[in-house]
């Protein structure tokens, strides 16, 4: 590795320093976008004690609901945690200590503390339970709830192709908290599907740039599907 | 007759106007994208991402990269734009969303709303649920008017906690269209053939009616 060049071979060099206790920022919504390969890193290396900050939890079997069974994740900051069995087990026997945050309270959250600001008023969740024990204040006749960004010891995205220097593009909806989640890393850690050399992406077309990136690795992807919806194709004809 | 699930997507979709940009939650209020006018153009937002989600994909056409909030495979339709989350929900608390449709377990007489939370039975999460009641200025609930035994679910108070505090003013349940409006529920229009009276017995929080009530026509 030399200058801005970012690329690492092995997803155990991509998770190198990753110890117990540590908060880790994940991209990702449902299963779509998420750093697969990465999470399987973690539970390969038995990391224990962590805060995961990731709008949900995976499922059981694949995502950051492979990080259960070895009861890896001491907290989570999400904003919706349904579809994992284990999950709710662990959350009902207090095993698992979730906070719910709102999702875009949740992607605010990853954004300022990439962005340098230590805290924000929104009128999201004023008036709920989200509000308990945090500041609030009246501008111009609303009522707003100040919130903590959050920044991670670690991030791990997943986006779609990048330079060597970092420089990334992400794919769809598989996008959503990707971007953020980069910026609030001290370290981020990214995998993605095709690796270019710089200069090969239009840099207009650039989503995330570089400086956010600390290390890149290629990977491949099952990328499973939640919710598979499909409508019949126009050769069956209509129903 | 109570509306049916697709009956009330229906009446709902009466309130879209040509131009909007609509955010549409999980369950009843998906429908309504099956009864936009054909004469009228809507783009349909979803909260992970998307402005301008389209149908669901053929089998072919699957994309494990393009979902909508609910985690379903889906399509962009013509002029669809793709954004990261905090740039989604700068565009639905910072009110650029023109119609929002959801669902509750409960509305109050304050505009209070309650939908992501029955403590020790269902703890799943709001999602974006609190960011679009607090953002949006314009939202209907879809629901059921009472429980399946009698139970009310339009309140004095919310009993549950709370998704947001005095955000809601429009109500359309499977008997009634519903304003509220100065602490008190207001009835707009009645299911076919749903009398006042039923309307009146299911609902808890005080409900005012004024004059003739028309059914709703669908």
């Amino acid at each position: 590795m030399a200058g801005f060049d970012k690329v690492v071979t092995s997803y155990e060099e991509a998770m190198a320093g990753l110890t117990d206790n540590m908060t880790v920022i994940a991209g990702g919504f449902g299963l779509c976008g998420i750093p697969e390969n990465l999470i399987s890193e973690i539970k390969r290396k038995g990391t224990k004690g962590l805060t995961l900050v990731s709008n949900n939890c995976g499922v059981d079997d694949f995502g950051l609901g492979i990080l259960l069974p070895d009861r890896q994740i001491k907290k989570i900051i999400a904003s919706y945690v349904g579809e994992n069995a284990e999950f709710e087990r662990q959350m009902m026997a207090g095993e698992l200590d979730v906070e719910l945050t709102p999702q875009g309270t949740l992607a605010e959250k990853m954004r300022a503390g990439g962005a340098g600001i230590p805290a924000f008023f929104t009128a999201t969740g004023y008036g709920t339970p989200v509000a308990t024990g945090k500041e609030e204040r009246q501008f111009k006749g609303r009522d707003y709830i100040l919130e903590e960004s959050i920044v991670g010891d670690f991030a791990i995205v997943k986006a779609w192709k990048a330079d060597r220097y970092g420089n990334l593009v992400f794919r769809k909806t598989a996008r959503n908290f990707n971007p953020l989640a980069a910026t609030a890393g001290k370290i981020t850690v990214v995998e993605v599907e095709e690796i270019v050399e710089p200069g090969e992406l239009d840099p207009d077309h650039i989503h995330t740039a570089g400086i956010y990136v600390d290390r890149l690795i290629q990977g491949t992807f099952e990328k499973r599907i939640e919710q598979r919806t499909v409508r019949p194709s126009s050769a069956q004809g209509k129903k | 007759m109570a509306l049916s699930r697709e009956q009330i997507a229906q009446r709902v979709a009466q309130e879209l106007q040509d131009g909007y940009y609509v955010n549409l939650g999980i369950g009843i209020p998906t429908l309504v994208a099956n009864y936009v006018p054909d004469d009228m153009e809507v783009m349909l937002q979803s909260e992970n991402g998307l402005l301008g989600m389209g149908q669901f994909p053929t089998e072919e056409d699957i994309d494990a990269d393009l979902i909508n909030a609910g985690k379903q495979t889906v399509t962009m339709a013509t002029g669809a734009s793709i954004f990261d989350s905090a740039e989604s929900f700068a565009m639905i608390r910072g009110g650029h969303v023109d119609l929002t449709v959801l669902g509750a377990f409960e509305v109050d007489v304050n505009g209070n709303i309650a939908s992501y939370m029955i403590p020790g039975k269902l703890i799943k999460g709001m999602g974006g649920a609190m960011d679009l009641v607090a953002g949006a200025d314009n939202i209907i609930v879809t629901m059921t008017h009472a429980s399946k035994h009698g139970v009310s679910k339009l309140l004095s108070h919310c009993t549950l906690p709370l998704t947001g505090k005095g955000c809601i003013k429009k109500v359309l349940t499977d008997l009634a269209f519903i304003e509220i409006r100065g602490g008190k529920f207001h009835l707009l229009e009645r299911a076919p053939g749903v009398s006042v009276e039923e309307i009146v017995t299911l609902t808890a929080g005080e409900l005012v009616v004024t004059g003739d009530i028309p059914e709703m026509i669908l």
